[in-house]
């Protein structure tokens, strides 16, 4: 599960950054400069426009434009940061309840376990072999990690 | 995929903002219902609202040389439904409509319906589709909005082949130059946003918070292996 996350990842890694080595400038237009190389898709169709409809002008200029791409960058930066923090508020705030709620309710089956494992030790009758107190965190711990990671493997299973 | 500003014949730009206004209303009324019945399902609208915000702003570069973003509202559009991502489109695209100069107030309408539209439904179909199927939940969510990115750049192709058909090939001839353009270079980013996709709800599937569980998307394959 975790492997495959990490191979989709490098696919999208890959795939962004082939393009830089495998592309190459496009033929220019006679009697242009060679069309820069990554620029907006949004430029080449206007200029595609142009070679379609040379007579055809824009009846309507944006409100507001960008003072420069240094600025234009500035707010695309801004609208992603926008997002990716709006996720991880999210992301982060679900985990934490979610392992907040786990928490809450794994402790529960380990009084039985506890009291079963005092049992098995009664019944051996080594009343000399230390103390209850002394064994408990030793046979409560595979008791409290038991639910939580079976549950962990349930959405495993789920999830894939 | 925006249409810039002003580029679009009055007709068109008039007539896009007219078939897009019904889709608009649908939408928010699909999301106030929404709502209304799951209040703990705000805050993972504003995760499905920030996903389209935070890869809309990517711009990524392709084989064809030049750059283009993924749209980001496949997401959405596999939890919510796809009526309620045409809002959040509008939203995305009107920012940056008036902050950015990408794309514009006149062809609003045109890059609503291709972004707003056009891909959450595609996206919608496909993952309904595929799941009819019976395949894997991630095979589908990827197909879902890789499909809808790209039928999104189609979409925008035909808009613009339409309103500048070439003068000897006509409409076709034009959808093949703006295709070009458009669809050709989405290709490898719409492969990326199918897998950013996966990514993103192999990790909602993994913690299983619980306004999650009760979505439909979560419930996928369920009903398959019970």
């Amino acid at each position: 599960m975790k492997v495959r996350n990490w191979l989709i990842l490098a696919a999208v890694v890959l795939l962004t950054v082939l393009p830089l080595w495998l592309a190459s400038a496009p033929p220019a237009q006679p009697g242009a400069d060679a069309p820069a190389l990554f620029g907006g898709s949004d430029d080449r169709a206007q200029k595609a426009i142009g070679s379609i409809a040379p007579g055809y002008k824009p009846w309507f200029a944006p409100l507001i434009e960008p003072a420069s791409s240094e600025i234009a960058s500035l707010l695309f930066a801004l609208q992603a940061a926008i997002g990716a923090g709006v996720i991880g508020y999210w992301l982060g705030g679900a985990v934490t309840r979610e392992r907040a709620k786990r928490a809450a309710a794994s402790p529960a089956p380990r009084p039985i376990d506890a009291v079963a494992a005092d049992t098995r030790e009664s019944a051996a009758g080594s009343p000399t072999r230390g103390s209850p107190a002394a064994e408990s965190p030793a046979a409560g711990s595979p008791a409290a990690a038991g639910p939580a990671s079976s549950a962990t493997t349930a959405q495993e299973h789920r999830a894939g | 995929m925006h249409i810039m500003e002003g580029f679009l014949p009055p007709a068109h730009a008039l007539g896009w903002a007219a078939a897009a206004v019904p889709f608009v209303a649908w939408g928010l009324r699909s999301i106030g219902r929404g709502l209304q019945a799951h209040p703990e399902r705000r805050m993972l609208l504003g995760v499905a609202a920030a996903f389209a915000f935070l890869l809309s702003a990517l711009k990524l570069p392709s084989v064809t040389g030049s750059c283009s973003h993924p749209t980001g509202v496949g997401l959405g559009a596999l939890l919510f439904g796809p009526a309620a991502m045409v809002p959040v489109g509008f939203v995305v695209l009107l920012f940056q409509a008036l902050l950015l100069a990408h794309g514009g107030l006149t062809t609003l309408g045109a890059n609503v319906f291709s972004m707003a539209i056009v891909g959450p439904f595609v996206s919608y179909g496909v993952f309904r589709a595929v799941g009819a199927l019976g395949l894997p939940r991630s095979i589908a969510v990827f197909l879902a909005a890789c499909l809808g990115d790209l039928a999104t750049y189609v979409t925008t192709s035909l808009q613009l082949a339409w309103a500048f058909p070439d003068a000897a090939g006509g409409v076709p001839a034009s959808f093949v130059k703006f295709a070009g353009i458009f669809a050709l270079t989405q290709v490898p980013i719409a492969i990326s946003e199918g897998l950013l996709t996966v990514l993103v709800t192999n990790a909602m599937a993994r913690f299983n918070a619980d306004e999650l569980r009760a979505l439909p998307l979560m419930a996928y394959g369920r009903r398959e292996r019970a």
